[in-house]
C-alpha cells in the first residue's frame, strides 16, 4: 500500500477516511488487504472506485468515478480536465496562421481534422473559400482520409490492448505506423503537423509522395484483412463487446452523439454526404452502418470506414495524377496578402527557406519582401464576424467556432470536439453493466483527452 | 440584405444632397488608432493618424435567403400559441457568410430551444455545443453564449446567440431541452463565468475546483507571470512586444 495523494495539500488518509469512509490504494499485487477489507464492510456500504486519471485502460488521463454494487456499476461519472493546456486561450495571442500550430495539438490522433476545420473557418471569415486552389483541396482530402485511417487504428489497436489482446494492438499499430510514415514524408512530422494553413497547405506533395501512398494502398487491404481475421470472429472479443455499451438511436439523439457511435445505430449521418465540404460530393464512397448499437458495431463501422477512406484516397491520387501536367499548380491561395509567402526546401542542414525565395525577396522584388515581412511579423487581418465550420472527423462532428474582431489575431476560437461531447454518454453506457464492461464502453467511444481538454 | 441600423439620413437634413457613402462610419466609436498597435512613442510608420472605427452590429432583414426564411417563419408560428411573437423572443437576425444567427433574449431562450427541438417543422435534434465569447467593450451585453444547432431531419443549421451583462451574468440553462448541453454549459461557466440557471450541477470542468477567475475572459491574462529560465526573465505573453 502506498500513501494516498490527496487533492487538498496537507490532507492525510485519516482526513479522507473521516469524510469519505475507508480509503484503499490499489497499485496491483496488494489484493489481500482489499479482500480482507471487503469482508469487514457492512451491507449498506457502497464501494466507490476511483479509476484513473493515470490508468492504462482509460484511453489517456480520463478519471472515472464508479459506484459499485458487487460487480455492477450503479453510478458512473467521468471527470476531465487533467490535460487542459489552454489551446483556445493561447490562440487569441497569436496570428491566424500561427493558430494552426496550436489547434493541431488538440486531438493529437486526428491533427489534420483540427487544422482543416480551423483553416476552413478562417477562410470563410476571409471570404476566400472559392479561391482555394484545387490542388490544396485535393491534398487536404488526401491527408484527412489518411488521418481517418490513422485515428481509427489508434482507437481499435488500444481497444484490443485494453481487453488484454496485445496482438490486436501490435497489428493495429503496425498499420498505423505506415500511415504516420506517409505523414512524415508529406508534412515532415508524425503528429502536430501544422500543415494545413489558411489559404491552402504548407507545401506541395514531395517527390515520390504519390508513389509512396500508392504503395500503401497496395499493402493496406492485407493489413485490414489481418485485423478482421484477428478480431471479427474472436470469441473473447465478441463476448466482451457484443451487447455491451448499448446506445440506440433515441439515446444518441438525446445525447447529441455523432460519428461512428451514431452510425452503429443504423443512421447513415455523415457530414461528408449530407453537408459536403472540400468537394466530398464528387467522390464515390459509402457510409457504413451497423444496427447493433453496441461496442462491437462501432468497431465494425470503424473498420469499414477504413476501407471507404482507402477508396477516397485512390480517387484523390487519380485526380492528382491528372493534374501532374499542369505547370506551377499552386497549393496555396494566389493572394500575396493571405498566402504564406515563404517557400521551403531541403538544404544540407535540413528543411529551411528555399534559396530561390530568399534571392527573390532580397534581390528582385520589393513587393515580395514587403508581403513576406508583413505576413511573417504581423499576419493578415480577418474581417469581423463569426463562423462555425463543422466537418466529419474520425470521431464525429468536429466544429470550429471562430470569432474575429477585424484584427490580425483570432478574437475567440472554440473547438467543439466530439470526444468531449461523447464522454457525457459514459454514465448511460456504463450504469447497470458490469465493472469489466466499462473498459470496452470507454474504448468504443474512442475519446482522446487532448481533444477533450484542449 | 444586411445593413447597418439607421441607414441614410433624410434628404432635408442633408441639404438635399445624397448621403456620402461611409460617412456614418466616421461617427462610430474609434476602437484603434495607428497601424501596428504602438501606443508608447511616436509611430514612425506613417499610419499614426489612422483611426479604425467600430463596425455597427449587423442586422439582416427578410428575405434571408435559402432555408433561413422557413426557419424564421416556422419558429414564429411555433411561438405564437404561447403568446410570444417572433420579434419578442428574437432581438435581431443576422445572416452573415452563409450562416443564420438568431440573437435571443435570454428570458425566452428555453422556450425557443424547446420549439426548435420539438416543432416538427424545425426539429433541431442536436445542440452541438455552447461557446462563450467575451466582449468587454459592449456595455450591457458583455458576455455571450453561442449555441449551434443542427437538424438531421431537415439537414439545416442555425446559431443562437444570447447576451448577458457582466454584472448580472445569468442565462437559463437549456439542459432541460438538450441534455447534452450539460458539459458545454459547465465549460462556459468555467471559462467565462456565465451562470446557467437551472443547470443540474454547474461546477468547473476543465480547471481545478478551487481555481480563481475565469480564464477565457478578456480581462484574464495569458500566463500572467514572467517566464523564468536560467536567470533570464521573459515577460508573460500578453505583455510581450507584438504587432497587432
Amino acid at each position: 500500500m502506498s500513501s494516498t495523494t490527496h487533492a487538498t495539500p496537507g490532507a492525510s488518509d485519516a482526513d479522507a477516511e473521516a469524510t469519505e469512509g475507508r480509503v484503499y490504494n490499489v497499485a496491483g499485487g496488494d489484493w489481500d488487504e482489499i479482500v480482507a477489507g471487503d469482508s469487514e464492510r457492512s451491507d449498506n456500504e457502497q464501494i466507490v472506485v476511483n479509476m484513473g486519471p493515470q490508468h492504462p485502460s482509460t484511453h489517456g488521463v480520463l478519471r472515472l468515478i464508479l459506484t459499485l454494487e458487487g460487480e455492477t456499476v450503479t453510478d458512473a461519472r467521468a471527470s476531465i480536465g487533467y490535460l487542459h493546456t489552454g489551446i483556445e486561450k493561447n490562440m487569441e495571442f497569436r496570428t491566424w496562421t500561427q493558430g494552426t500550430t496550436f489547434i493541431t495539438r488538440a486531438d493529437y490522433l486526428m491533427p489534420i481534422f483540427n487544422e482543416t476545420a480551423y483553416c476552413m473557418a478562417v477562410e470563410r471569415l476571409l471570404g476566400i473559400e472559392d479561391r482555394i486552389p484545387e490542388r490544396a483541396t485535393l491534398i487536404r482530402v488526401l491527408l484527412l482520409e489518411l488521418n481517418r485511417i490513422g485515428s481509427h487504428l489508434g482507437g481499435i489497436g488500444p481497444f484490443g490492448l485494453e481487453l488484454g489482446a496485445t496482438t490486436i494492438f501490435l497489428q493495429g499499430v503496425r498499420m498505423r505506423e505506415n500511415v504516420l510514415d506517409l505523414f512524415e514524408l508529406v508534412t515532415g512530422l508524425r503528429m502536430n503537423h501544422a500543415f494545413v494553413r489558411p489559404g491552402g497547405v504548407a507545401q506541395d506533395l514531395p517527390a515520390g509522395g504519390i508513389e509512396a501512398i500508392r504503395d500503401f494502398l497496395r499493402k493496406a487491404p492485407a493489413w485490414t484483412r489481418d485485423l478482421h481475421k484477428l478480431i471479427d470472429a474472436n470469441q473473447v472479443f465478441k463476448a466482451r463487446t457484443q451487447g455491451v455499451a448499448y446506445l440506440d438511436l433515441e439515446g444518441c439523439m438525446a445525447l447529441g452523439v455523432t460519428g461512428p457511435m451514431l452510425r452503429a445505430t443504423g443512421l447513415p449521418w455523415d457530414l461528408r454526404k449530407s453537408q459536403p465540404y472540400l468537394g466530398y460530393e464528387t467522390y464515390d464512397f459509402d457510409v457504413p452502418t451497423q444496427d447493433t448499437c453496441d461496442a462491437y458495431g462501432r468497431y465494425v463501422v470503424r473498420m469499414n470506414e477504413i476501407d471507404q477512406s482507402l477508396r477516397i484516397i485512390e480517387q484523390v491520387l487519380d485526380r492528382l495524377a491528372d493534374r501532374s501536367g499542369i505547370e506551377n499548380d499552386p497549393w496555396v491561395i494566389q493572394d500575396a496578402k493571405v498566402g504564406w509567402p515563404a517557400r521551403l526546401s531541403l538544404g544540407p542542414d535540413g528543411m529551411g527557406p528555399s534559396p530561390e525565395h530568399i534571392a527573390h525577396i532580397m534581390g528582385q522584388s520589393m513587393e515580395a519582401l514587403i508581403h513576406h515581412f508583413k505576413l511573417v511579423t504581423e499576419g493578415f487581418r480577418v474581417p469581423a464576424g463569426q463562423v462555425y465550420v463543422p466537418i466529419e472527423s474520425a470521431k464525429g462532428e468536429l466544429g470550429c467556432h471562430v470569432v474575429s474582431d477585424g484584427t490580425t489575431r483570432p478574437y475567440r476560437v472554440h473547438l467543439r470536439d466530439p470526444s468531449f461531447h461523447h464522454l457525457q454518454a459514459v454514465s448511460v453506457l456504463c450504469e447497470g453493466g458490469n465493472l469489466a464492461d466499462v473498459i470496452p464502453a470507454i474504448a468504443s467511444i474512442d475519446p482522446v483527452i487532448g481533444g477533450v481538454d484542449r | 440584405m444586411t445593413s447597418a441600423p439607421g441607414g441614410e439620413p433624410p434628404a432635408e437634413e442633408n441639404g438635399g444632397l445624397p448621403a456620402r457613402r461611409g460617412e456614418e462610419r466616421l461617427d462610430a466609436q474609434v476602437v484603434r488608432t495607428g497601424m501596428f498597435g504602438v501606443s508608447t512613442t511616436g509611430d514612425t510608420s506613417g499610419y499614426g493618424l489612422l483611426q479604425v472605427h467600430q463596425r455597427p452590429p449587423l442586422v439582416s432583414e427578410p428575405p434571408y435567403g435559402g432555408y433561413f426564411d422557413a426557419i424564421a417563419e416556422d419558429l414564429g408560428s411555433a411561438l405564437q400559441p404561447d403568446g410570444l411573437a417572433f420579434g419578442d423572443a428574437v432581438e435581431r437576425v443576422v445572416v452573415d457568410r452563409g450562416e443564420l444567427t438568431f440573437h435571443i433574449r435570454r428570458e425566452h431562450l428555453v422556450m425557443v430551444a424547446d420549439k426548435l427541438l420539438h416543432d416538427a417543422a424545425l426539429r433541431f435534434e442536436i445542440c452541438t455545443g455552447v461557446s462563450g465569447v467575451h466582449y468587454p467593450d459592449e456595455a450591457g451585453r458583455e458576455l455571450r453564449a453561442v449555441y449551434h444547432l443542427v437538424s438531421i431531419t431537415h439537414n439545416r443549421r442555425v446559431r443562437l446567440e444570447v447576451a448577458t451583462p457582466d454584472d448580472d451574468r445569468h442565462i437559463p440553462s437549456v439542459t432541460s431541452v438538450y441534455p447534452a448541453a450539460n458539459w458545454h454549459e459547465r465549460e462556459t461557466w468555467d471559462f467565462f463565468g456565465i451562470i446557467f440557471d437551472g443547470h443540474p450541477a454547474l461546477t468547473r470542468i476543465e480547471m481545478p475546483d478551487d481555481w480563481r477567475g475565469h480564464p477565457q475572459r478578456k480581462d484574464y491574462p495569458l500566463g500572467g507571470i514572467p517566464v523564468e529560465y536560467r536567470g533570464a526573465k521573459v515577460p508573460p505573453p500578453d505583455e510581450r512586444r507584438s504587432y497587432q
